[in-house]
Formats: structure tokens, C-alpha cells, sequence
């Protein structure tokens, strides 16, 4: 058994990606393919929440891949990693708990939703799960573009999941297009890096800059890499690709999109503070993080109060709150070489990972509660919709909720981890701290518009007949909603247990590269 | 100024194809052209790779064939690793460019139309 926990990071991501292709084998068998995507999902799951336990209690866990000993990182008295690294702070672990959790409750919701071909979407979901998970653990910037490359095409088939309409297919072209040109940005960066500091491990990188510091090159390496990853995580203003991709992929699938985002933005953070955090040169990105991080904030919040579409407003006001993310990661990264602002630039990332987790929570509620609409009334039109309330009462509970928790208001989530944001950012620049109150309070009104619209007013005659979602799709909004809440009524918990281990191990490059090499 | 751009031809080429690339992507507005482009941009950075791990008079690094150390012709090994990241990022840039001209006939299919301005619905 002890033999078996050692490979569990490999197992991770080897078990959703071993699954993927075995699906299709199961084609004609619907239900047995259903059962084995679940149970690869659950197992995952059990895995990512096991690594993250054990990351928290014994720090930093590495795993070179097809090493005799998995857990030396320099083999055979080598300088450096010769072999493909995985390397698990907390910061990887907590983010690749969050990515199971969502991709199996997306799992499950997808059973009743889902009504054709389940073997190739399922397979898809999978791709999509280990494509994320090994994003986030893997130790070798060539190893993060492959995932990443494998993260994009499979959300790519899935965003164009329902071919025979245009607009998913319009979607996944300019979602291609982007995710191809960041990974393009992506593959010269590290291309770059590796001329300049002949390594491709993560640590390794970290160390030659620790040694050598920098080269004008490396400042080109950093800037196709914040431009590549921003790009992907829809921040302003590249965010066009958002509310498309968003709003015509499967309501599953999206809440999997925005895990995929905020994976995008952990290499953000993965590269900019334990790469080139001692450099003078990060309070330059630090700048750059915050300008796209207060545009994504008002352009989403002003966005989302314009849409007729359900799911592109939600996919708006989200932008915002990947607006928030940046703008605490910004603050964090800003104060690293200021040391008055080092208290505030701490809470700040606290506030800003903890935003991350229940972001992916409440807007993955949001979406499937906006998915259980379009599943039973075949529209997402709020200029159509009406009334819903009577026939889907416990929908429109978890869409209150989520709504109440996308706006920062209590008892949620993300009450908590705004004021934590607010405050601290307010010692950086009071300014920026009023724009993201505004834009929070901005989004208020666009989910009270889509809650009226939706489930309030006259029963409407077409809609006299649906009835309410399946349990298994209630099932996976009732968790997330109550994580929503349960985060809420005790931040502190959750603060003190997983978020600021993860803000830590972010901040402390040294001890990440002395852990891992 | 012309002694550092012949010094680094290689690398001015894939920057220059990479821009060349991007081009494309950017103001074409016809989808086959927007993967050429795309396909382009591989291809720069796949050049720039491989010209990343050239050294004057190297052999080829085949670990069997290396000659011993002090040997008369002892010659220096090319970079192997910017060498593996290229075949993979060439196998990478197939699937992609496959997957965007699938995309494209799709669209073709739905809109009668390669035009990105006409076919485009989602807006605002």
C-alpha cells in the first residue's frame, strides 16, 4: 500500500487519462461506459483530495516519472532533473482538488443531461480532467505546455460537442484560435527559457534565476508567457472568446471551462512568483496583472447587464470575477519586493485563492442551475423564459444562491474572500479597491434581472408542463451550493486549513525550489 | 547591425514567419487561411527550436554513435532536447491544424460560407 501512495500523483493523472481512451471501446455498451467515466472520476477525485491531505501535512511531494526511486528528483549524481518532474506544493494540490471536484459532479450531472453519444463525451471530460491535473502538477515548463495543449483540444470537442447547430461550432473555432496561439506563445517561451538557463524544470529555472538573475531574453519569455496565459484565462481584454465558448458549450462542460480558466491562471502564478519572483522585473507584470485584472472587473460586470442570453450573462459577470482573482494575485505579486505592503500583499493572495475556489464553486453552480433551465424548457432566451419557480422550485433555490454568492453578499463564500480583497487591496491603491466594489455591486443587477426573468412573474402557457431536473443533476447543484454556503459561515477554517498553505508555498520560492531539487 | 542579423539568421526567420503567421490570423477573415496562419506560427517556432539546439559542426546526438572523449574527430552533439520538444510540438500543431479545418468545414457545412464575417452569430 505505502508503494501504491508513492505513485499517487502518476496515478492522478494517469488514471482519467488511461480511462479516456478506453471509453471508446464501450460504445455500444451506454450504461457500462457511464459507469466506468464515473468511477475513473471518483477515483481521481479520491486521489486529488489524498495528494492535497498529504501535501498539507508533510509540504512539498515530488515525483519523477519512471525513476526507480520516484521521489529524487536528480537521479545518478545529475546536476539537474534529467527525468519529467511532478512537483506538488500546496498551491498544485489545491488546485487540482478543486479541478476533481468539479469534474465529478460535472460527471454526474451529465448522466440525464447528456442524451447521445456518451463514450466520446465522457472520454472528452476525462481528457479534459487530466489535461487540468497535470497542468497543475506537473514541475517541467515543457510538460505544462503538453497538458496544456491536451487541456485545450479536448474542451475544444466538447465546447463543439452539439454539431449540428453553427453556433457551437463558431465557439470552438475561436476558442482553437486562441487556445493554439497562447500554446504557440507558450512553446517559444520555453524555447527562450531553455536557450537562456538550459534547464526545463520549473525549479531548475527558479534556482538559475535565483543564481544568474535575468536576461533580456527571459523579459520576452515572461511576456509571451503572462500574454499566453491571460489570454486563455479570459481576462480582459482577451475575454472575446469567453461568453461564446461559454455559453454554447454543454452546461457541464462549462463549469469544467471555468476549472480549465483557472488553471491557465495558476501557470499564470505558477511562472510569475516561483520562476521570476526575485526579479525586479515582476513589479512590471505585477502592473500588467492588475490593469487586465481591473478592466475584467468592470468590462464584465457592465457586459453582463446588456445579455438576452442566460448563459453569456453569466459568463460576463464571471470575467469579473476572474477580475477580482487577478487583481489580488496583482497586489500580491507587487508587494513582494515592498516590504510595508508584504502583510497586505499576503492577505490579498489569500483573498484572491480563496476567490479562486469558490469562484470555480459558484459559477459551476450557476451554470448548471442555467443547464437544468435549458434542459427542461430548451431555451436560454430570458426574453422567453418566465414563471419557472412553481415547476422547478429547488432550481431556483440553487440559482439564488449562486446569485447571492457571484454578488459577494452573506452568507456565501464569497463575502469572505471580497473583504479580504477589499481590505487589503485598499492599502495598495484605494482607487482600485472602489472599482472592484463597484463592479460587485454592478453584478447584482444582472442575476436579479436573470432570476425575475427566469423563475418569477405569470406562469407562461409552453412552460405549463416541465417538470423539475432529475435528482442526480439536483444532487450535484445541492453540493455545491452547500459548499457555497459552508465556506461562507466558516472562512476562517477554510482559510487557516487550505488557502493560506497554498498563498505560502506561492510565496516562498526558495522553499519550493529546495523541496523539489 | 547586418553582422548580428547574419549571425542570427535562423532565429530573425522564425521571428519573422512567426509575425508572418499571425498576420494571417489576425486580419485574414477566411477560415482556411486563418489555419494556414496558424500552421505557420508551428512551423516558426518549430524552426526556431531546432535552430535553438544547432552548434557549428555537431553531430547528430545518437548516445550509441557518440565518438570518445579525445578521440581525432571528436566532434560536438547537437542539443538533443530542443530536438524531442520539436517532434512533439510538430505532432501538437497536426492535431490542432486537423481539428481547425475540420472546424472550418463544419462551418462551411452550417453557413455556406469560409467567410468569418459572415459566418459569424455570437456577437455581443
Amino acid at each position: 500500500m505505502i508503494e501504491l501512495v508513492q505513485h499517487f500523483p502518476a496515478l492522478a493523472i494517469g488514471v482519467p487519462l488511461a480511462f479516456a481512451f478506453l471509453l471508446p471501446l464501450l460504445k455500444k455498451w451506454r450504461n457500462s461506459a457511464v459507469i466506468a467515466a464515473l468511477a475513473a472520476l471518483a477515483v481521481t477525485e479520491f486521489l486529488a483530495l489524498f495528494i492535497l491531505q498529504d501535501v498539507l501535512q508533510n509540504g512539498i511531494r515530488i515525483y519523477s516519472m519512471g525513476a526507480v526511486v520516484p521521489g529524487l528528483a536528480t537521479p545518478e549524481q545529475m546536476a539537474v532533473p534529467v527525468r519529467i518532474l511532478l512537483s506538488i506544493d500546496a498551491f498544485s494540490a489545491f488546485m487540482g482538488a478543486v479541478a476533481a471536484t468539479i469534474a465529478l459532479l460535472a460527471g454526474i450531472y451529465s448522466i440525464h443531461f447528456i442524451r447521445e453519444s456518451h463514450s466520446k463525451y465522457f472520454s472528452l471530460l476525462l481528457l479534459m480532467l487530466a489535461g487540468a491535473l497535470g497542468l497543475v502538477f506537473t514541475g517541467d515548463m515543457f510538460n505544462m505546455f503538453v497538458f496544456f495543449e491536451v487541456l485545450s483540444i479536448s474542451s475544444i470537442g466538447l465546447i463543439a460537442f452539439w454539431l449540428h447547430r453553427a453556433e457551437p461550432v463558431e465557439a470552438g473555432f475561436k476558442y482553437l484560435a486562441i487556445s493554439a496561439v497562447a500554446s504557440i506563445f507558450v512553446l517559444f517561451a520555453v524555447g527562450l527559457l531553455y536557450g537562456q538557463h538550459g534547464v526545463l524544470n520549473i525549479a531548475g529555472l527558479s534556482r538559475s534565476t535565483l543564481l544568474y538573475g535575468f536576461a533580456f531574453t527571459d523579459i520576452i519569455a515572461l511576456a509571451l508567457l503572462v500574454c499566453a496565459f491571460s489570454m486563455k484565462a479570459g481576462a480582459a481584454p482577451m475575454h472575446y472568446w469567453v461568453p461564446d465558448a461559454y455559453g454554447e458549450a454543454p452546461a457541464a462542460v462549462t463549469a469544467m471551462l471555468a476549472v480549465a480558466s483557472l488553471a491557465s491562471l495558476y501557470a499564470l502564478f505558477r511562472i510569475a512568483f516561483t520562476v521570476f519572483g526575485a526579479t525586479p522585473l515582476i513589479e512590471l507584470v505585477a502592473f500588467a496583472v492588475i490593469i487586465f485584472g481591473v478592466l475584467s472587473l468592470f468590462l464584465g460586470a457592465t457586459m453582463s447587464l446588456v445579455q438576452k442570453d442566460l448563459k453569456r450573462l453569466i459568463a460576463y459577470a464571471g470575467i469579473s470575477q476572474t477580475g477580482f482573482i487577478l487583481v489580488a494575485l496583482g497586489v500580491g505579486l507587487a508587494a513582494i519586493h515592498n516590504t510595508p505592503l508584504q502583510p497586505f500583499g499576503a492577505m490579498a493572495m489569500e483573498g484572491g485563492v480563496f476567490h479562486v475556489i469558490n469562484h470555480a464553486f459558484y459559477e459551476a453552480l450557476l451554470f448548471l442551475c442555467a443547464g437544468a433551465v435549458f434542459l427542461r424548457t430548451g431555451t436560454k432566451d430570458l426574453n422567453e423564459l418566465g414563471g419557472l419557480a412553481r415547476r422547478m422550485p429547488f432550481t431556483a433555490f440553487f440559482f439564488l444562491i449562486g446569485g447571492i454568492a457571484i454578488a459577494g453578499l452573506p452568507p456565501s463564500s464569497a463575502f469572505a474572500s471580497k473583504i479580504l480583497i477589499y481590505e487589503s487591496v485598499y492599502f495598495f491603491n484605494p482607487l482600485i479597491a472602489v472599482i472592484a466594489l463597484v463592479s460587485s455591486v454592478l453584478v447584482v443587477v444582472p442575476m436579479v434581472k436573470a432570476f425575475c426573468a427566469i423563475f418569477l412573474g405569470p406562469e407562461i402557457g409552453k412552460f405549463k408542463k416541465v417538470r423539475e431536473v432529475p435528482g442526480a443533476m439536483l444532487f450535484t447543484m445541492l453540493v455545491l451550493s452547500a459548499l457555497v454556503i459552508i465556506f461562507g459561515l466558516f472562512p476562517g477554517a477554510i482559510v487557516e486549513t487550505i488557502v493560506s498553505p497554498a498563498v505560502n508555498a506561492l510565496l516562498s520560492q526558495s522553499a519550493y525550489v529546495g523541496g523539489v531539487l | 547591425m547586418i553582422a548580428v542579423l547574419s549571425q542570427n539568421l535562423p532565429f530573425v526567420v522564425s521571428a519573422l514567419l512567426l509575425l508572418i503567421g499571425m498576420y494571417a490570423l489576425l486580419f485574414k477573415s477566411n477560415l482556411i487561411k486563418m489555419a494556414i496562419g496558424l500552421s505557420v506560427m508551428g512551423s516558426a517556432v518549430n524552426l526556431f527550436l531546432i535552430a535553438l539546439g544547432y552548434r557549428q559542426d555537431s553531430i547528430a546526438p545518437i548516445f550509441t554513435n557518440a565518438p570518445l572523449v579525445g578521440a581525432v574527430n571528436a566532434a560536438e552533439m547537437a542539443m538533443p532536447v530542443p530536438q524531442a520538444l520539436t517532434l512533439t510540438s510538430i505532432v501538437i500543431s497536426l492535431a490542432v491544424t486537423a481539428l481547425m479545418l475540420s472546424l472550418a468545414v463544419l462551418t462551411f457545412r452550417h453557413t455556406g460560407t469560409l467567410d468569418a464575417e459572415k459566418a459569424g452569430r455570437l456577437k455581443g
